[in-house]
């Protein structure tokens, strides 16, 4: 057996939520002898008025706290921090997490701020190695830790410590309940039907299954503000080659990353970018300029900006406006007949041949069109373009209301497939199947949203047919 | 002073709805068996409804007789009206249910049973278990004799330690004033079973001669009667039937209730035991549905040589100056004369996480219990633990593996594993929604599923069973022929269709695709299908039901195949969960005290989460 002094020794420290983007929190864990003297140096609990450095050094192990991150004096976090003192710990070391508001941002900015106060970056499963060299579990243990994560994760979901997760909730429990009685009432009258009946029930069913729909849809459509706040707007730039689509992601994040020449299709492949506009966050992707591409290896990028625009928040069309339109803008523009489409009239210290009108006529009427005038050459039109952006996402779309929910990727996930069971019930309904069937899938309806409300279902159905439905016999 | 001793390989204490069936298959199976009874004449009795089937519980019935009970059989003889219950409603919950000649129906069943080889039946109470070596040995009676045996089974049902109750007259009987066992609970203590109390009851039965039928409405049988047993022929039993007839409860009947309420010994607390809320008794129901403005009453014949009339619906433990007043409210009740009370009883019985899946004990090798004594309710619920504690009391003498099904093979499953993990407050009543994978464990299909466990123990002859191997093999080749067989756009095809009143068809489809249009079922499709095959009726039943709701099946197909994975982690008999690092404390308590078989059955223990599950697995794997 392998010592631990043959390792390197030491503090580590990494994202243990795994992938970040399908969390709601995210987990920032240290392990290591140093663990709790760095979590001391960048870690103030609320009930400290002045910072000892010592807090949790002389906390007791496995508690809960609650306080922010500082780095240098600048709060980066409000957080919610773990505190498990070796041995009793998953690597047997002592081990601190930090759980913040999910985002990669955040997250990172806490890792680094680790990192910058004594962590170093753990190597891909060292945790479960510490663990198990430490003796804490045998190798097939090891193996089957994946799982475990992803049991905790949610147990940690359902202790509902994030308040917008109990504000869904709440929400969605009403609906559930509304499920269940349904389910429940169709199932006494299966089980005695000489004295429950269904006349005309199918039809209510569908009206309350529609508004149901309806609710849900909000809370999906939800999901994509939610996603915007904490991980960027998906900002997609298209345009045919050499309009100026590089130039523009370089006058967005003011660094020359994508190659900018004249020759058309520089750009082959995606370029992504991540930047700060105001109190945005922009995920700038720069696509290979839309034509049809001679060159095979162009003509992957093309796919792949075509993809990419499909699942874009925003797109970027740059528009050369001193050359004609032609078939390939035709194709953007049926590309984006649905989307939030800024189109950029590039080139504008040239003779404009291209009018706003044009551009008007052939995109979709119902899709509101914003067009802006710009120069990348003479770095006009920028200013107004981020006013745009700003007017769009913070002013407009993204008014924070009360009764708006952010929704993550977990619970979008529950609710699109709470949607999918309700739409087979429907269907059913549809092809005049009779009630039975229907149960099936409101039951897998009412269960997938146990999952966004931490629920089981266990018995529910049965107590709710004994408590809602008077049997016969 | 033992002055008997004689040694059978099976006993069997009781001979109720479980002990019967209980007793047939180890007998059956080639056990030498004896089964105790109270009373010779209450052999196979119902005491309370006098039907068989239902909801859910006509699928029991349909199970019990694949596996090669004699339920179904005995009721095919004795019934008096059929009905199929929710005919209109998905193949799914199709039910079977009929009105017993009750008399004729325990009648019928003593027969089987008295001729029955290596059967003896004894009029006898038992009263000590026999326990050597931690393993059963046999029983004694409480005449002194003993009995030595290999396996015991209890089928005590409401027997034991019974009490009847209405008003403040209370009597230390069984049901029907029967005698109650008023021993054996004492020995199952000492043996370290643990006892509770549970209750039920049943309303009163009247003379025929005092109600009016004029002021009720009449409740016809099913025109066509579909026989319970597989091996039933459909045209011998097509016969004249009883009508039953349907009243209803009204405000002033209710009053009266209100009333007198202080006077029920339920609300007065004289009874302890707990009632099952499905069978609520009408002061119960007008409590708590205080809004419900009436009652359906049910008044079914008790049989044909009896005027007595049961009141379904009307299960009551008022005194009886109450019931009398209640029941003269109701319309067709108003001179109503009363045969016998309706009354609650109380009875000893267990909670069934004692048992493993088989039905043994978990903590006595060779014991084993069925029925209502293991906290259900129901003659069905009785019969289907009664048939699986009996093969497996047999399997367990012949060191053979015991029978058990899981929730995907069979409502019996469904019944028995919720039995053995959950701790149910009340009597267990089956119910089609407590069935995950419904649409697969059809009463149409309970031969297809169930005949080959029959056919292993030897329950099911081997011509019986050629037929069930031989209606599989033609429903599939039908229905591979109608997913071939193509219709054209002919002028013959689409006078069909419209005359059914579905879309013509503009270009060709093949019959199967018909079949699944909501207004088309197989049988309506033969003018247009010349080379169909002259199939029986039950085997036109499956292929029609196989491809109209093939979209729903598989995808409960693929539900089991998850299912089966977990079911088919074991969990081996000693595991220390002590030694489980990072369970919760709850989790471990949970799981030392069910001692789950299998991940599957742990996973449905309520108390272990998924990330107990998980610890668990990763436990397991690394032994």
């Amino acid at each position: 057996m392998l010592q631990y002094s043959e390792l390197e020794a030491g503090t580590i420290a990494a994202i243990s939520t795994g992938n970040v983007t399908n969390a709601g929190i995210s987990i920032v864990r240290m392990s290591g002898p140093e663990a709790i003297a760095i979590a001391d140096r960048i870690f103030v609990s609320v009930h400290e008025k002045t910072p000892s450095g010592e807090y949790l050094a002389n906390a007791n192990s496995h508690t809960i706290h609650y306080g922010h991150i500082y780095s240098h004096g600048t709060l980066v976090d409000e957080v919610l921090l773990m505190l498990m003192k070796a041995p009793n710990t998953y690597t047997r070391e002592d081990v601190v997490e930090i759980n913040c508001h999910g985002g990669m941002l955040v997250t990172r900015a806490i890792l680094e701020t680790c990192y910058e106060y004594g962590a170093r970056p753990a190597e891909a499963g060292e945790f479960t190695k510490r663990a198990f060299l430490n003796g804490r579990m045998d190798l097939s243990q090891a193996e089957a830790v994946i799982d475990l994560i992803e049991a905790k994760n949610q147990i940690f979901m359902k202790a509902s410590l994030n308040q917008l997760e109990g504000k869904l909730s709440s929400q969605i429990a009403p609906i559930r309940e509304s499920l269940l009685n349904d389910c429940a009432h169709i199932e006494a009258a299966l089980d005695d039907p000489e004295h429950i009946d269904l006349e005309g029930f199918s039809t209510d069913l569908k009206n309350r299954l529609y508004a149901i729909l309806e609710n849900l849809q909000r809370y999906i459509d939800s999901f994509s503000s939610g996603k915007i706040v904490r991980e960027g707007i998906r900002t997609v730039i298209l345009g045919k080659p050499n309009a100026g689509k590089s130039s523009l992601l370089n006058a967005l994040s003011r660094c020359d990353r994508a190659i900018v020449t004249d020759i058309p299709g520089t750009t082959r492949d995606t370029i992504e970018e991540q930047i700060r506009l105001k109190d945005m966050l922009l995920n700038l992707v720069d696509t290979a300029g839309i034509r049809d591409a001679s060159d095979q290896v162009e003509s992957i990028g093309v796919d792949k900006s075509l993809k990419c625009a499909e699942d874009a928040d925003l797109i970027l069309y740059v528009v050369d406006c001193s050359t004609p339109l032609d078939a390939n803008d035709s194709k953007i523009m049926d590309l984006i007949r649905d989307k939030n489409v800024i189109v950029i009239l590039n080139k504008s210290d040239l003779d404009e041949v291209v009018t706003e009108e044009d551009l008007f006529s052939r995109l979709s009427p119902t899709n509101q069109v914003r067009m802006i005038h710009t120069s990348m050459v003479k770095e006009e039109g920028l200013e107004l373009l981020e006013e745009t952006l700003y007017d769009l996402y913070v002013k407009g779309r993204l008014v924070v209301s009360d009764d708006l929910v952010l929704v993550n990727d977990r619970q979008k996930n529950a609710l699109v497939s709470c949607v999918h069971s309700i739409e087979q019930v429907l269907q059913s309904i549809e092809l005049g199947l009779s009630e039975d069937f229907y149960t099936i899938d409101l039951m897998n309806a009412y269960a997938f949203l146990g999952r966004i409300t931490g629920d089981e279902v266990e018995d529910d159905l049965a107590n709710q047919i004994f408590e809602k439905f008077c049997m016969g016999k | 002073m033992a002055y008997v001793e004689e040694n059978y390989d099976v006993v069997i204490i009781g001979l109720g709805h479980a002990g019967c069936e209980a007793a047939l298959a180890a007998a059956r199976m080639g056990l030498d068996t004896i089964a105790f009874t109270i009373s010779n004449d209450s052999i196979a009795m119902m005491p309370c409804n006098p039907n068989i089937g239902g909801s859910s519980k006509g699928h029991l019935v349909r199970e019990v007789d694949a596996l090669g009970g004699e339920m179904g059989k005995n009721i095919d003889k004795t019934f008096i009206q059929s009905k199929m219950l929710n005919s209109s409603k998905g193949p799914a919950v199709h039910s079977l249910r009929a009105q017993a000649d009750k008399q004729d129906y325990s009648r019928s069943m003593r027969q089987v049973l008295e001729n029955t080889e290596h059967l003896t039946l004894r009029q006898q109470e038992v009263s000590d278990l026999l326990v050597e070596d931690g393993k059963i040995a046999g029983v004694k009676t409480v005449s002194g004799a003993t009995y030595h045996a290999k396996a015991v089974v209890i089928c005590t049902g409401t027997y034991l330690k019974a009490r009847c109750i209405y008003g403040e007259v209370s009597n230390y009987t069984g049901p029907n004033g029967l005698m109650a066992a008023n021993h054996l609970t004492q020995s199952l203590i000492d043996h370290g079973i643990e006892i509770r109390r549970f209750k039920t009851g049943t309303p009163a039965r009247v003379d025929k001669r005092s109600i009016d039928f004029s002021k009720m409405e009449e409740q016809f049988g099913d025109e066509r009667i579909v026989p319970f047993s597989f091996s039933t022929d459909p045209d011998a039993i097509q016969k004249e039937q009883v009508s039953c007839w349907l009243t209803y409860t009204n405000e002033e009947t209710h009053k009266i209730i209100r009333d007198n309420i202080d006077r029920s010994p339920l609300f007065s607390g004289q009874i302890h035991g707990v009632g099952p809320r499905y069978c609520p008794s009408i002061e119960d129901k007008v409590v708590r549905f205080a809004d419900k403005e009436r009652h359906q009453v049910f008044v079914e014949p008790e049989g044909l040589y009896t005027n007595e009339m049961y009141l379904g619906g009307m299960s009551s433990s008022l005194p009886e100056d109450v019931q009398y007043a209640m029941y003269h409210t109701v319309p067709g009740l108003e001179h109503v004369k009363i045969v016998r009370n309706a009354y609650a009883i109380e009875y000893d019985c267990i909670s069934a996480i004692q048992l493993k899946s088989s039905l043994e004990f978990k903590k006595i090798p060779g014991l084993f219990a069925g029925g209502q004594f293991n906290g259900s309710s129901g003659y069905e619920e009785a019969a289907a633990q009664g048939i699986v504690a009996g093969i497996n009391a047999a399997c367990y003498c012949k060191g053979m593996d015991p029978l058990v099904m899981d929730r995907s093979e069979s409502y019996i499953g469904v019944l028995i594993d919720d039995l053995v993990t959950k701790e149910s407050t009340e009597p267990y009543r089956m119910m089609t929604s407590r069935a995950e994978y419904r649409l697969l464990l059809r009463q149409d299909n309970a031969d297809l599923r169930l005949s080959h466990y029959g056919h292993h123990y030897g329950l099911v002859s081997d011509e019986q069973y050629a037929r069930v191997v031989e209606k599989e093999r033609l429903v599939k080749e039908e229905v591979e022929r109608l997913e071939t067989v193509t219709v054209g756009t002919s002028k013959k095809v689409n006078d069909l269709l419209e005359s059914l009143g579905t879309t013509p068809l503009n270009s060709g489809a093949t019959l199967a695709e018909l079949i699944r249009r909501p207004e088309i079922t197989y049988d309506m499709l033969a003018p247009i299908d010349p080379h169909r095959p002259d199939l029986r009726m039950d085997v036109a039943e499956q292929v029609n039901i196989f491809i109209k709701y093939e979209g729903y099946i598989d995808r409960q197909l693929k539900q089991v195949e998850h299912f089966k994975k977990l079911e088919n982690r074991r969990i081996p008999d000693h595991i220390n969960y002590q030694e489980i690092q990072g369970l919760r404390k709850e989790a471990r308590d949970k799981l030392i005290k069910f001692a789950p078989a299998s991940i599957g059955q742990a996973s449905r223990i309520s108390g272990v989460s998924p990330a107990d599950i998980s610890v668990l697995l990763v436990y397991l794997e690394s032994k």
